[in-house]
């Protein structure tokens, strides 16, 4: 392909309205998928420090090369799997809403590329995970990714993450 | 000039031009008519030149036509066909006030207020002629016709509480002029959960029909005249030969005080000269806050990286590792070199805040009829740009006390035995690793007797037989104010626990002295820079702690006899005389692990404002300058803690918010 025509086919897929590529992570039997363009880095589970009156799910914060870094574990608040930490603990660096938030996970797995043909709508679901985060289902032979709308997730009032001012989407 | 976009140097025209209304301000305060400087004059006449060959480039009609009156008669002075009077000076200082609205109105791209220009160019030239002009100066004998009433739009800036003042109170003197009509502009009032009270977002149209004079329209809001866009127009057309009347700058003094303006004198040490020592422009170069901003940030990084390694470093044998620990120990005192330098970009002096108030108390003392001189010692002593700024506001606010309440009027000082002149001195040195600002008056003191009368009045703890200290510290309550009357200038009570809480806010703390019949001092102690605490870190359970020190009182190993209890749920510490409360922060910070006695573990007395309460830690780690680092950019407030930072091994630690718990502690007693 000419140098022009691959950056317009790039441009095409970059400015598409529905996110494409997916980083999957693990949260014990289930399957996640977030916008791979939300993940800022990838690293292990190391010296979080507590912060008093948190919910269980916040662990508390690290230091990211200097700065402050507040860490949820969603195993906890999923209640899904067992919520250890070893050497092998991984935690997903992500940005959004303009904050870096870091979100403990089982394992991480590839970066999948889905096409319009691999994707289904969102079931409607309640309770932890409501059916207002998911954005919809990938679909890869057997298996079954929940792709999240992680920015929305993150910045509502059940995550305690924000000032109750600062809420912006919900 | 088609084709070039000149907007693009606006920003540095207008930096200049406000720089080049203050020296030019600065130097008419200096100015001495009977002996004046040929070097001041010029001085004047060529910042007035400049704007006015600036504002004409880039087409501000207004600014430079202005500008070319008033440079007509600087230039007669300095060619010495022009003899300068006093009212002459007066009336260039007006004349600087009216050239900064015109910038302002430029800059905003709002229509400017010709009217006060036109008719201060008009007085300028008059001057010039030699004609008595007009002299709207005079005594409340003014010729200008009363219109039938005014339609006022009052728009207070939103920082205004922060200097002391309530809107309410100036409408409630307005309205009491006359019939009217008020309507309230409220769009910018946000929610209830997101409004800060400490910011004013209302506004005001007022319809005023009683038979005023401007002046005395203009007198209501004189106190504020800085901090608020006012629009008066008359509600019938007058008559444009009324239009002598002067600029909507505080009112006419009457006239014993156009006597007694002062004269204003910069103490400088001895053999300084009577040069300031302004910087010459050619050597300094403007940079953005952003900038030094970042590369403060990188700094921080650098000094916690450093010190990191200087932690591994301990652990290494320093027989076989000598050149590596001489490396790291040159490190080490280069990268605080750095720090230091770095710091020191963002410190401006102190003469950034006090230059505002020569031309401050030059009005207010000519508007209430006292003769004052003021003295600014230490002005080059620096600061940080940002404590310079928020202490600007409350400095004003305890300006305006000394000159109001502090210092008698001439005829009372006398009688005292005293000079007719008072001295307000405006101090500011550094000490260790804090600045100290002094505000000192030889007026009549705090009266003892009245202050804690008015506090027993208000309810406010007080016994006869407090010491002076604490009863001065009375008037810092919320509300307090022994002002016999409210007077326009201050006394309103709304002014000094919000200079308290501001200093505090910086990280200082504010204490008053006084003798009776002497005088008062107010001393603000203020932190170097508000980005580095000094801390003592302190270890609960697996975790470290900091305690800024400055609340930090002392810490102990209490005996068994010291440690009581209340109700069998709260427990009492016993130091010297006093019975403080203890919290035990293993528990307030839910940590695993069992509750230790205080007898086995530590307690930190800790104080503030006013309050004093024991917190019990297992142990103390040590003492450090940190960091500061936001916590809630990526998270949100949390109780109790202010910020966090970064320890040298690396893991983050929180700073503890002292006031704060002992604020929720006191709440958590009371329910």
């Amino acid at each position: 392909m000419s140098i022009a025509a691959s950056q317009k086919e790039a441009m095409k897929t970059a400015t598409s309205e529905a996110p494409s590529e997916f980083l999957t992570f693990r949260l014990g039997e289930e399957e996640y998928g977030v916008d791979i363009l939300k993940v800022q880095e990838i690293r292990g589970y190391d010296s979080v420090t507590r912060i008093p009156d948190a919910p269980d799910f916040i662990k508390g914060v690290i230091n990211l090369r200097g700065t402050i870094v507040p860490v949820v574990d969603m195993r906890i608040k999923f209640r899904l799997g067992k919520a250890e930490y070893n050497e092998f603990t991984v935690m997903i660096i992500l940005n959004v809403a303009g904050r870096v938030v870091g979100m403990v996970v089982d394992s991480v797995s590839d970066v999948m590329q889905l096409g319009a043909e691999q994707l289904r709508p969102a079931p409607e679901i309640a309770g932890a995970l409501s059916t207002k985060f998911i954005t919809g289902i990938g679909v890869l032979d057997e298996r079954m990714l929940i792709l999240v709308d992680i920015e929305r997730l993150m910045s509502s009032q059940d995550m305690a993450l924000l000032d109750a001012s600062s809420q912006s989407l919900q | 000039m088609t084709g070039i976009d000149l907007k693009r140097f606006h920003r540095t025209f207008f930096e200049e031009s406000f720089e080049g209304v203050d020296a030019m301000e600065a130097a008419l305060l200096r100015l001495d008519p009977a002996a004046a400087d040929a070097e001041t004059i010029n001085g004047i006449f060529r910042a007035a030149h400049s704007i006015k060959g600036g504002a004409g480039t880039f087409g501000f009609t207004d600014v430079a036509r202005f500008t070319h009156v008033l440079e007509t008669l600087l230039d007669a002075v300095r060619s010495g066909k022009h003899q300068l009077s006093v009212d002459d000076v007066d009336c260039l200082l007006r004349s600087t006030d009216v050239v900064r609205g015109l910038l302002k109105a430029a800059q905003d791209e709002a229509p400017a207020d010709t009217v006060a220009a036109d008719a201060l160019a008009s007085e300028l030239s008059q001057r010039l002629s030699g004609q008595a002009p007009v002299k709207a100066s005079a005594s409340a004998a003014v010729a200008a016709p009363a219109s039938s009433g005014w339609q006022i739009q009052f728009e207070p800036r939103p920082e205004l509480f922060l200097s002391g003042n309530d809107p309410l109170r100036i409408l409630r003197e307005l309205l009491a002029l006359g019939p009217h009509e008020v309507v309230c502009r409220e769009q910018a009032l946000p929610s209830l959960a997101e409004a800060d009270p400490e910011r004013c977002y209302l506004a005001w149209d007022i319809q005023l029909q009683a038979a005023v004079t401007r002046e005395r329209v203009v007198e209501c809001f004189a106190w504020v005249d800085e901090e608020c866009r006012l629009e008066i127009q008359p509600l019938a057309a007058a008559t444009p030969a009324a239009e002598a009347e002067s600029v909507a700058a505080p009112p006419a003094a009457p006239a014993p005080a156009a006597a007694a303006v002062t004269a204003i004198s910069s103490a400088k040490k001895p053999g300084e000269g009577g040069q300031e020592v302004k910087l010459d422009a050619a050597s300094t170069i403007r940079v953005a806050t952003g900038k030094i901003d970042a590369m403060i940030n990188l700094v921080g990084e650098l000094v916690i990286t450093q010190a990191m390694l200087q932690q591994l470093a301990g652990r290494l044998d320093p027989v076989h590792n000598e050149s590596l620990l001489q490396g790291l120990s040159l490190l080490d005192r280069n990268t605080r070199l750095l720090q230091e330098a770095v710091m020191s970009t963002r410190m401006l002096q102190v003469d950034a805040v006090f230059s505002r108030f020569p031309r401050l108390v030059r009005d207010l003392a000519g508007k209430l009829g006292k003769q004052v001189r003021l003295q600014l010692v230490g002005e080059s002593t620096e600061l940080d740009k940002t404590v310079i700024e928020k202490i600007a506001d409350p400095l004003t606010h305890l300006v305006r006390n000394s000159l109001d309440h502090g210092l008698e009027d001439p005829d009372e000082r006398q009688a005292s035995g005293k000079e007719a002149t008072g001295l307000l001195t405006l101090r500011a040195a550094h000490q260790g690793g804090h600045i100290l600002i002094e505000v000192i008056d030889d007026g009549r003191g705090l009266n003892r007797q009245r202050i804690l009368a008015k506090a027993a009045e208000r309810g406010l703890p007080c016994d006869p037989g407090m010491s002076d200290a604490d009863v001065w510290q009375l008037i810092f309550a919320p509300g307090f104010s022994t002002a016999a009357e409210v007077t326009e200038v201050s006394g309103r009570g709304v002014g000094m626990d919000v200079v308290k809480r501001n200093i505090q806010s910086l990280g200082g703390s504010v204490e008053l002295s006084s003798e009776t019949g002497r005088g008062t001092t107010v001393l603000i102690r203020l932190p170097l820079t508000l980005a580095i605490l000094d801390g003592m870190s302190v270890a609960v359970g697996d975790e470290v702690y900091i305690l800024p020190l400055s609340s930090v009182i002392e810490s102990l190993q209490p005996q068994d006899s010291q440690v009581k209890s209340i109700a069998g749920q709260n427990t009492v510490l016993r130091v010297r005389n006093d019975y403080l409360p203890l919290i035990d922060l293993r528990e307030w910070f839910g940590l695993p692990g069992d509750k230790r006695s205080p007898t086995e573990a530590i307690v930190v007395i800790v104080e503030t404002e006013a309050r004093k309460i024991a917190l019990q830690i297992d142990d103390l780690v040590g003492q450090q300058q940190v960091v500061i680092k936001s916590l809630d950019r990526n998270y949100r407030r949390v109780r109790g803690v202010s910020g966090a930072t970064i320890l040298g091994d690396g893991r983050v630690s929180l700073i503890l918010d002292v006031a704060a718990i002992v604020r929720h502690f006191g709440q958590a007693i009371a329910a």
